[in-house]
């Protein structure tokens, strides 16, 4: 009877033994595999952060760049612009940009590193269509205080000089602010800051 | 004991016998699949590259950019892959690409395939898994092979490869050979015969104007092209190598327990 | 026989999972499938080594459909893109490589396991009665097999591909009067072309593989209706004990389940070895030409098909044409591969396995296995690969000569079977099986 036992023990022990052994084997060999669903280096380098060259942008303009197939702005805002978007404080949603739709260090009055220089994502926060600019001189099918902005063809969302949601319409949060860096004074590097991605 | 190595070596030995003996046959026929870029051409000399050299990847890396992809592509190869070979971004972007490509691209090139045909009546093949298709032997032999040849329309003849339509791209280093006929005496570097039972003459190629590089270092340099280029036939070929020890030893450490498991309940089967 | 006492299958000694089960079985035939198909299905005790290779064929089938299905994730059946999209996974996908070579290493594995599963049938009778329809269900999961086998060597699009369906294509237009408009229909177009590399990838990646698995379950259950064979050779079901089990049998789980895991490992050594260290396998598993992207202006200067059809292909390009056309060449092949069907009625002989049959087969198979591997080696190379006879054979090429004669060989092998089986002096087989 103790003999029957033991070798149902040794049994047991090599059971469950194999069983592990061969367990990990199973989820080592899930390994490349469940790999294969990670982004690719093609997927990698059509993500990779793109350089912008701002030297030629002028004052009151706006220039787009493609970065991981999404529509990136840059705009030069003019003083009168950045005192617009001042007096739009009382009719944006977030005026403070508490909601983090930006890094850390555009999070302040015009959400952007340099006052001047605003890096948006041009993607409606809404159902992600791309809004158009609106200057301030659209006064006629605006508004009259309209003070310089964009509007979502889709459903109508506005979004001041800063990117920010007004209030009342269907988009929840203000528009994205992606990493980006200066690499010199001309060039800024978008997609990625100098902490790293 | 006996029981135990036969269980193993048995089914082993059979498991092996099959591939080996397919493997056996293509190393030792003449003739076979892996033989046959050879079949009927002349002898090719054995690539002398360590695939594990980064020191040579990386200057084949760099000959392959100057004087390769002008004409060819890489286009299954991408820059940023080449920090595997102990690049930085700013090395690859500042020293091997020349059209302003991003490191992330492709290892495209400009030339239209339109414009190759016009100019070299065949447009030069991407060179992205050449190695694989040809062989590291194949590729030696035959950038070391280029001769002048007046009768060619690019001036260019090879030995390897005869009325390739490919010039000499490294005729700077190589400098230029010519091929000279006389009929054999004795053992020689280089050996064909001409025809059935007419006289048997060998080739022998003279430098005629000498390159910027000796004989010697520019063997070197076809070399660590070579390197580069079967290192980009298969760029995982050297993890796949180290993963595979990994493997093979897992498993051969698995090997007993299950041979004991199997003992184990087989003890009831008289 | 100890081996009679059977593990349980309930009594796990929990109360709720107990519950589970019978909640289950009250729905589902759970326990008498798992009674019916492992626990309770005894297996003759005396399987050697040659009973690895159906489990082990069925553990490949598995790889080649998990690696199958995540390569299509990645790759595309586009004549423009078909190729880049292969080395996009070798290089780009993250494991891609691993998974690639898995499956072009599975393809050649397949048909390893296959052939000497096979063999086996060959060696201890298992095709006999009353394993026919067994049998028929095997030779129609190698066909199946190399149908699948053929259009996923399409896929990767490089010149062997090619060329090589192309060739293959090509023999039906022999076939008279409705040949080239039948080609024509299985291309979709006038040459091998993105019509036809899609309906390929079609067959490859569902048609043909609902088939394969439907068969394999047909072979699987016509083998539990029968019960297995065995070296032997001799029904266990003759002498049983007092509860019906036969005295030579022993539950398939867990004794040969823990037997067939010892075979999986081994196999799996040898399978990484190829995977991580050989993928090529010197050009046969993987061919050099296949690295040059399909070139419908240029052929290959030496086509050959993959190896694990080149026996086939030796009898096709030995068999001379008539009236200038390729059929009776077509027709050699189509039945060299057919005639497998018909195994278990050629068979006469007055016992199934090896071991008590006499000279006549033994001998016969020995010739059979080497004009087979003759055939295989021939079918890789070019026909002037041992160069020509003299004047007085007419200059006939030697291999191809070869070829001839062991096509003959292979089809008697065949055609005398009822023969030499019949008159065989056999040895008397014992009552139990030797163990």
């Amino acid at each position: 009877m103790s003999d029957d036992k033991q070798v149902n023990k040794n049994r047991r022990n090599l059971v469950i033994a194999t069983c592990a052994a061969g367990g990990a084997a199973g989820v080592a060999a899930a390994v490349p595999f469940a790999a294969s669903w990670l982004p690719s280096e093609r997927a990698k380098a059509g993500g990779a952060p793109v350089v912008a060259d701002i030297s030629t942008l002028e004052p009151g303009q706006m220039m787009t760049v493609e970065w991981r197939s999404k529509p990136v702005w840059i705009i030069r805002r003019t003083k009168e612009m950045l005192e617009g978007v001042k007096r739009d404080d009382s009719k944006v949603s977030d005026p403070q940009s508490d909601v983090p739709m930006q890094p850390e260090y555009a999070k302040n009055e015009y959400r952007s590193i340099k006052p001047e220089v605003l890096v948006l994502v041009g993607i409606c926060t809404h159902l992600g269509c791309s809004p158009q600019e609106k200057p301030a001189a659209d006064k006629a099918e605006m508004g009259a205080d309209w003070e310089g902005g964009f509007l979502c063809p889709c459903h109508g969302s506005k979004f001041d000089l800063a990117g920010r949601v007004y209030k009342g319409v269907p988009a929840p949060v203000n528009l994205e602010v992606p990493k980006y860096t200066y690499l010199s004074d001309t060039r800024i590097l978008i997609g990625e800051d100098t902490k790293g991605a | 004991m006996k029981k135990l190595i036969a269980s193993f070596l048995l089914p082993a030995a059979t498991f092996i016998a099959l591939p080996a003996v397919l493997l056996a046959s293509s190393v030792v026929l003449p003739g076979s699949p892996a033989a046959m870029a050879s079949e009927g051409g002349p002898r090719l000399d054995r690539a002398p590259i360590k695939p594990t050299d980064v020191v040579s990847l990386q200057r084949g890396a760099r000959t392959f950019a100057n004087y390769c992809l002008n004409c060819h592509s890489a286009s299954l190869m991408r820059w940023n892959r080449l920090e595997e070979l102990g690049l930085n971004e700013a090395q690859i972007t500042d020293n091997l690409i020349f059209d302003g490509a991003k490191v992330g691209d492709l290892m495209n090139v400009s030339m239209t395939r339109k414009d190759a045909r016009k100019w070299f009546g065949a447009a030069p093949p991407d060179l992205s898994v050449i190695a694989r298709a040809r062989g590291a032997d194949w590729l030696y032999s035959y950038l070391r092979g280029f001769y002048r040849d007046p009768a060619r329309p690019t001036g260019w003849n090879n030995a390897v490869f005869e009325n390739v339509g490919m010039p000499n791209p490294l005729w700077q280093l190589q400098g230029q050979r010519v091929r000279v006929e006389e009929a054999v005496k004795g053992e020689d570097r280089e050996e064909r015969k001409e025809s059935h039972g007419g006289v048997l003459k060998v080739a022998k190629y003279e430098m005629a104007i000498p390159g910027s590089l000796t004989p010697v270092e520019y063997d070197q340099t076809v070399a660590d092209l070579v390197n580069f280029l079967v290192y980009m036939g298969e760029p995982a070929a050297i993890s796949r190598k180290q993963i595979g020890i990994f493997v093979l030893l897992y498993l051969l450490a698995l090997w007993p327990l299950v041979y004991l498991l199997k003992r184990e309940f087989w003890k009831d089967v008289h | 026989m100890a081996a009679a006492e059977k593990p349980p299958v309930t009594g796990t000694g929990s109360v709720a999972l107990d519950g589970l089960l019978t909640w289950i079985d009250a729905r589902f035939p759970l326990i008498s499938t798992w009674k019916a198909h492992l626990t309770e299905y005894y297996a003759p005790k005396n399987f050697n080594f040659w009973y690895y290779f159906g489990s082990l064929a069925m553990l490949v089938l598995a790889i080649q459909i998990v690696t199958g299905i995540f390569l299509t994730m990645n790759y595309k059946p586009d004549a423009n893109l078909a190729f880049a999209s292969v080395e996009y996974i070798m290089r780009e996908v993250p494991g891609g490589w691993i998974i690639r070579y898995m499956h072009s290493t599975g393809a050649s594995a397949f048909f390893i396991c296959v052939y000497l599963h096979m063999f086996r049938s060959l060696l201890y009778g298992s095709h006999r009665k009353p394993r026919e329809l067994l049998w028929v269900f095997g030779v129609l999961i190698y066909l199946c097999l190399m149908g699948e086998a053929f259009f996923g060597y399409l896929l990767p699009w490089g010149q062997m591909s090619y060329w090589g369906a192309q060739v293959i294509i090509n023999l039906f237009s022999a076939i008279p009067f409705i040949g080239p408009d039948l080609s024509l229909w299985i291309r979709g177009d006038y040459v091998i072309a993105d019509a036809t590399l899609n309906r390929f990838f079609a067959l490859h990646v569902i048609a043909i593989p609902l088939v394969l698995l439907g068969l394999v379950m047909a072979h699987l259950l016509a083998l539990h209706e029968v019960g297995s064979n065995n070296p032997d050779g001799i029904d266990i079901n003759k002498h049983k004990d007092a509860n019906g089990v036969p005295l030579d049998g022993i539950p398939f789980h867990p004794y040969y389940t823990v037997k067939d895991i010892l075979g999986v490992v081994v196999f799996l050594i040898v399978f990484a070895i190829i995977v991580f260290f050989a993928p090529e396998m010197g050009g046969y598993f993987l061919e050099a030409n296949n690295f040059i992207p399909a070139n419908p202006l240029q052929t290959p200067p030496h086509i050959a098909p993959v190896w694990y059809f080149t026996p086939y292909y030796s009898i096709l390009r030995g068999v001379p044409p008539l009236f200038h056309s390729q059929f009776p060449g077509v027709v050699a092949m189509g039945l060299s591969v057919m005639i497998l069907f018909a195994l278990p009625w050629l068979d006469r002989g007055a016992v199934k396995s090896i071991r008590y049959r006499g000279t006549h087969f033994k001998v016969a198979l020995t010739a059979f296995v080497i004009v087979f591997l003759i055939l295989g080696y021939l079918g890789t190379e070019p026909i002037t690969v041992w160069g020509q006879f003299g004047g007085w054979l007419g200059h006939a090429d030697r291999a191809t000569v070869v070829a001839r004669i062991c096509t003959v060989i292979y089809f008697l092998f065949f055609i005398l079977m009822p023969w030499y089986t019949k008159v065989d002096k056999t040895k008397p087989e014992p009552e139990r099986v030797t163990h």
